[in-house]
This record gives C-alpha cells, sequence and structure tokens, in this order.
C-alpha cells in the first residue's frame, strides 16, 4: 500500500521526447512503472524506447487511445503552465510536475484552475513520487530505498535522496516517498500528504522535510498536534541561511520574519514532532 | 529583480497611474536642467535598491535650480547603505494633503495575489503593518477573473477614500493590476499614493519585484536589472546558471540540489564551522559547471577549506569528478578539499579524483567533520 503512485498507477509522460523526458522515463520503465503514453506536440505517431511507448500529439489523444490516469510533466517553464492546463481539461486526476522554473502567475492561475476541476497536482519543481517496489513517478533514484512503513513528505530533491539513503542504510523501508517541490505555489502540501499518510495503512510513520520560507511547515504541525495518530520526525533545511536571500528554491527565502527555520523547528517540536539536526539522524530518532 | 522607483513609476505611467512630472539625472548638471524645465520646487531623490532613503538624507527638496545642482551633486557623491549614489530622480514637489499605500503582491498561503491597501501610508508603513494590522486593508484576486471595479470600490470605501475619488482610484487599482501582471512582479507597491491640495491622486513613489524564472518573456525589464545589490561572484555564478550566494564563513560548499546545499551549510555551522556560500551547482550538472564554481569559491579569500558533497541523481559523480579535475589544472590551489559522491556512478567519480591528493568522507557528518578540521588549520586523514 502506498499513497498516490501504486501498481495500478498508468502513467503519461507530456514532454516524452525531450532530453529529460525519454531519459526519466526509460529509468521509470525499468523500474516497472507502467507507462502507457507520451505526449509531444507534434511527434503524435511516434514510437520511444524500441517501440514500447506511443507518442500522441495531445493529452486528450493519448488518454482516450491508452486510459492513462496520471501524468508526469517534463514540459520546459515556459510551456509548462499549458501542459498543467492541457492534462487537466484532458480529464487527468493526478498530474507531477518535475519542472523548475515556472513562473509564479502561472502557478497561481494553474493551481486556482486546477482546484476548480478536482485535479491534485504535485509540484512543481519537484522530483516526484516513489513508491517502492510499485511505481517511480518522476526522479527521484530507485535504487536508494526499499518498501516499508515509513512515509516521507519533502520540499526538496537531493536532500530527500540523502534521507531514503540514510533510511535504508538504517534497514528501513519506505511506503511511498513524495515530493512536493521547492516552488512558492505548489500543488499538494504538507497538510494533505499528512492526511494522506495518517489514513494509509501500510504507513506506520512519516518524515516531513521542510525548509525555510513560507508557513505550511507551522500549518503541518497544527495538523500532526490535532489529528496525526503515526510518529512524525521532522528535518527543516536552512538555519543558517541569511535573510531576504532566495536559497536556490524559488520558495526558500525568510522575508519580513517569515519563514524561518528556528520558527518551524519550534511549531514542530511544540507539537510533538521530533527534530533531527540532520538527516543522519532520522532514523536514530524512529528508533529511539 | 527589484526595480528602480524611476522604472517602476515609468511602468506605472504606461498602465495610467499619475506620477509627477520629473526626469532621472546622472550628474547634478543635468539634475539643474530639469529642474529649470519643470519650474517649481522639486525633490531629489536618490536611487539605490535599499529602503530608508529618506532617513539616509537621499530624498530632499530643492526650491530654485541652483540648489538642485548642490543638492543632487551631494546625493550623488553619497553611498547609501553602502550601495553608491548613481542617479538621481529629479521630481515636482507636490503638496500633499494626505498619504494612502496601495499594493500588490503574491501571498503564498492564499495561493493569490492579494491587494492591499491603508489610509495610514507613508515611510511607516511597516510599522503599521507590525503594530496595526488592522489598519490595512487586504483583498485577495482571483488569478483567473483579475481586479474587478467592485473590489476596488470596497477598498476605497474601507480606506475612507472621498466618494469623488473612488472613480479615479478604480482606474489606479486597475493599472497597478495590470503592471503587477503584464510584468510579472511578485510586488508593485505605491507609497505614498497621495490625495494632493488639489484633491488629486498621484503616485508619489513606487516599488516592483520582478518574478526572475518570468524574465524569459520581457527581455526588455531584464535588461534594467542593478547589478550594484548584488557580488561579483553571484553575477559570474549566475552566467553559468549556478544557484550562489556569498555568505561570510571560511568553509566554501559546492553542493547539487537547494536543499541538501542548506542542509550542507547547515551541518558544518552544527559541528563548529562557517560556511562561506550556498551554491547549488543544479541537476544534470556539467563539468564545465562544475569547474565555474570551482573558481568561483577559491575566488574568495577567506576560503580555507572545501566541502564538496553531491548526490547523483540526474548529476552524476564522474562528471562532478571531471569538472574538478579540470578546473584543478586550471587555477592551481593549495585550499584542502573534502568529496563526498554518492549515487549515481559515485564510484567513478571517486575512481577520477584517486589521483588527485583530496579528502573523502562516506557520510555527511564525517565530511562536515573533516571540512571544519581542515579550515582550522588541523591536519585530516
Amino acid at each position: 500500500m502506498s499513497i498516490l503512485v501504486n501498481k495500478n498507477t498508468r502513467l503519461l509522460v507530456q514532454n516524452i521526447t525531450g532530453k529529460e523526458g525519454i531519459f526519466h522515463t526509460k529509468q521509470m520503465v525499468d523500474y516497472g512503472t507502467n507507462v502507457v503514453s507520451g505526449v509531444t506536440p507534434g511527434k503524435g505517431g511516434e514510437w520511444v524506447l524500441d517501440g514500447k511507448i506511443p507518442v500522441f500529439d495531445s493529452v486528450k489523444v493519448a488518454v482516450e487511445a491508452t486510459g492513462a490516469n496520471t501524468s508526469v510533466v517534463f514540459v520546459p517553464a515556459r510551456f509548462a503552465a499549458d501542459a498543467l492546463f492541457e492534462a487537466a481539461d484532458a480529464g487527468i486526476p493526478l498530474i507531477i510536475c518535475i519542472t523548475e522554473g515556472i513562473p509564479v502567475q502561472d502557478m497561481m492561475r494553474v493551481r486556482n484552475y486546477l482546484d476548480q476541476k478536482g485535479v491534485r497536482l504535485v509540484g512543481p519543481n519537484c522530483p516526484g513520487i516513489l513508491t517502492p517496489g510499485e511505481a517511480k513517478v518522476g526522479i527521484i533514484p530507485g535504487d536508494i530505498s526499499i518498501p516499508g512503513n515509513v512515509g516521507i513528505v519533502s520540499r526538496s530533491g537531493t536532500l530527500t535522496y540523502e534521507v531514503l539513503y540514510a533510511l535504508m542504510m538504517a534497514n528501513m523501508g519506505v511506503s511511498t516517498c513524495l515530493g512536493i517541490g521547492g516552488d512558492p505555489i505548489n500543488g499538494t502540501n504538507f497538510l494533505d500528504a499528512l492526511e494522506m499518510f495518517e489514513a494509509d495503512p501500510h504507513t506506520d510513520m512519516v518524515v516531513l522535510i521542510g525548509e525555510i520560507g513560507g508557513t505550511d511547515e507551522e500549518k503541518a504541525a497544527e495538523f500532526i498536534a490535532d489529528r496525526m495518530t503515526k510518529s512524525v520526525v521532522g528535518f527543516i533545511a536552512g538555519r543558517t541561511a541569511p535573510p531576504g536571500k532566495r536559497m536556490g528554491h524559488a520558495g526558500a527565502i525568510v522575508e519580513g520574519g517569515s519563514g524561518l527555520a528556528v520558527d518551524k523547528i519550534k511549531a514542530l517540536q511544540t507539537a510533538g514532532v521530533k527534530v533531527a539536526n540532520h538527516p543522519e539522524e532520522i532514523p536514530l530518532l524512529f528508533k529511539s | 529583480m527589484k526595480l528602480h522607483e524611476y522604472q517602476s513609476k515609468q511602468i506605472f505611467a504606461k498602465h495610467g497611474i499619475p506620477i509627477p512630472k520629473g526626469r532621472i539625472a546622472s550628474t547634478a548638471e543635468e539634475a539643474k536642467h530639469i529642474a529649470e524645465e519643470l519650474g517649481k520646487r522639486v525633490v531629489i531623490k536618490s536611487q539605490v535598491l535599499v529602503g530608508g532613503r529618506g532617513k539616509a538624507g537621499g530624498i530632499r527638496l530643492a526650491k530654485s535650480p541652483d540648489e538642485s545642482e548642490d543638492i543632487a551633486a551631494e546625493i550623488l557623491s553619497m553611498e547609501i547603505k553602502g550601495l553608491p549614489v548613481r542617479k538621481v530622480l529629479v521630481d515636482e514637489a507636490a503638496s500633499i494633503d494626505k498619504e494612502i499605500y496601495l499594493g500588490i503582491t503574491n501571498d503564498r498561503a492564499a495561493r493569490k495575489p492579494v491587494m492591499m491597501a491603508s489610509a495610514a501610508g507613508g515611510v511607516e508603513i511597516e510599522e503599521v503593518a507590525r503594530q496595526t494590522p488592522e489598519k490595512i486593508i487586504k483583498v485577495h484576486i482571483d488569478p483567473l477573473l483579475g481586479l474587478r471595479d467592485y473590489q476596488a470600490r470596497d477598498i476605497a470605501g474601507c480606506i475612507d477614500l472621498p466618494r469623488e475619488l473612488w472613480r479615479h482610484f478604480g482606474q489606479i487599482a486597475n493599472g497597478l493590476w495590470l503592471a503587477y501582471t503584464g510584468c510579472d512582479a511578485t510586488l508593485a507597491e505605491i507609497n505614498p499614493l497621495v490625495i494632493t491640495s488639489e484633491n488629486k491622486l498621484l503616485a508619489l513613489d513606487g516599488k516592483m519585484v520582478l518574478d526572475d524564472n518570468a524574465l524569459f518573456r520581457h527581455s526588455d525589464l531584464a535588461d534594467m536589472r542593478d547589478l550594484d545589490i548584488e557580488a561579483q561572484s553571484e553575477i559570474e555564478a549566475r552566467k553559468y546558471g549556478l544557484s550562489f550566494i556569498k555568505l561570510d564563513g571560511n568553509i566554501g560548499c559546492m553542493v547539487n540540489g537547494a536543499g541538501l546545499a542548506m542542509t550542507t551549510m547547515d551541518i558544518i555551522k552544527l559541528y563548529g564551522g562557517e560556511p562561506a556560500n550556498f551554491l547549488d551547482i543544479g541537476g544534470g550538472a556539467s563539468a564545465e559547471k562544475v569547474a565555474a564554481a570551482f573558481r568561483i569559491i577559491l575566488s574568495d579569500p577567506n576560503v580555507k577549506a572545501i566541502l564538496l558533497n553531491v548526490f547523483g541523481g540526474i548529476t552524476r559523480g564522474d562528471e562532478v569528478a571531471r569538472g574538478i579535475l579540470s578546473a584543478m589544472n586550471d587555477v592551481k590551489t593549495q585550499i584542502p578539499m573534502v568529496v563526498r559522491l554518492v549515487g549515481t556512478n559515485a564510484e567513478e567519480g571517486r575512481q577520477i579524483l584517486a589521483g588527485a591528493s583530496m579528502i573523502t568522507a562516506e557520510t555527511l557528518v564525517e565530511a562536515a567533520k573533516k571540512s571544519v578540521a581542515l579550515a582550522k588549520g588541523e591536519a585530516v586523514q
């Protein structure tokens, strides 16, 4: 069991013929993910990966022909908003957007439109979702985790890999690892992920990896205090980040005294969350 | 990316927002000419991208063209909070009855733009926001619908604007919305928007911050970037698509991924060291990019040790290792380096670096401890 993606995922890859798109499609297929089709406007009718996966001109046609129920988006930033609108209009209920650097006003329009349609978005600027042993949607390396009962939700990419690796070294497996992305305006947030993990019978504990900027960790802390029965371990990146500077991620910025790491850590601790000093400490905190 | 006051106001004017008559000057002479043309009392305003210009003496009133020249000369020779004043805006002075605040920004939590207004505008607006937040009216705007006229009227009513000004206020609010969306701004602000003694609305000061990710569709605006507020190393880094922020410590950091880069800084601090920078080489970094990153770190004379932490996913360990080697051939350095490679092609990367005398680490903790020791001049195996 897991959240969002599993063996029943029928995945469509938007911009499947791009450099990143085709590279990661191969990785996802090799992992065992059921990739049913791809879309690249102008390349409909072609096949990729030795004729295994058909390419279509539009998401609508791809969905009709192959029954895709999830889309992963590798479309470049300047065209990404359009790709997200297209997937939503074609009736895809779950969209995972890997693309980094989408203009924030585009994302506000996308998010508000998708909310009205009841479409779930993960990302953008995220590594995707990995349900070990079942499906890998996005770019998380498949060989750094094993199936298990730890749920992970994170705003980061390689930092998440670091945590997966540390858990694997401690012989701890993962139910689903969910990257929600480092942008200021995203789809699925900590709160949504915690709700899903709380409801998932095969997740027994959760790692929450946050960073400076915004107040989503504080809201997550409230939810954990009020509603969460499963144990949560947290980590917050950016204790040493100077205020007013954007730390790589568009959303990682301390503005007007808001978004500080210390405040997030305090909020989580008050909610009963053990907060790790560094990623390699996370497995130890579950065992302590 | 921040715009100067004069740039923001020019954009506002294009969208029908009334601004004072005035022009930009780089010399005291030019300032005098502008004051002569305007033929009235003028305000000489330093154009630097920091707050508190007025308190620093960077905004002053001049009664005559000669006085304008003197004041402009003084202001143009100033530094405000470390930034040189290169230009002054010479604006016709306005007679002010009342100062209003009007701005639009992105509300992260609501995932919508929010228009903010206050009858208590002026230099103390941040104090107002802290002490009496109820005096700031906030109205969320549906990004799919845009600002509606009724919303602007509601705001005008809430800030007790005289009814005869509502219509004009609506045009200004709409103009600000168009400036904000048209430029992909993350902040567009008029402070103060004044009611003059002739009972007219006028945008005396303006501020815009643009979304760096949207500059690809605004090349005209991208050219307005003021490089004075950025460290030379940060400008250099941007050329190579590297995300770099200079800090005050002595351990240079090179990491792939923003979250891991912050974590690497944090763990250095945790073990008693001080990071010299934030540096994310990004996903799929090429050898060339890595070499550029290496040179940028070494250009900081404070750096006593370097920590390279790469968790390979899209980024390949061998590619990173090749970049390091080529940079080391380029820039001969005695600065010791700790390397931690994990993930995709990490083993190949380690082999490539085996010949170069580098200290390796298996875990993040080990890497941090070793680099802290090296920065203190201690010997490390």
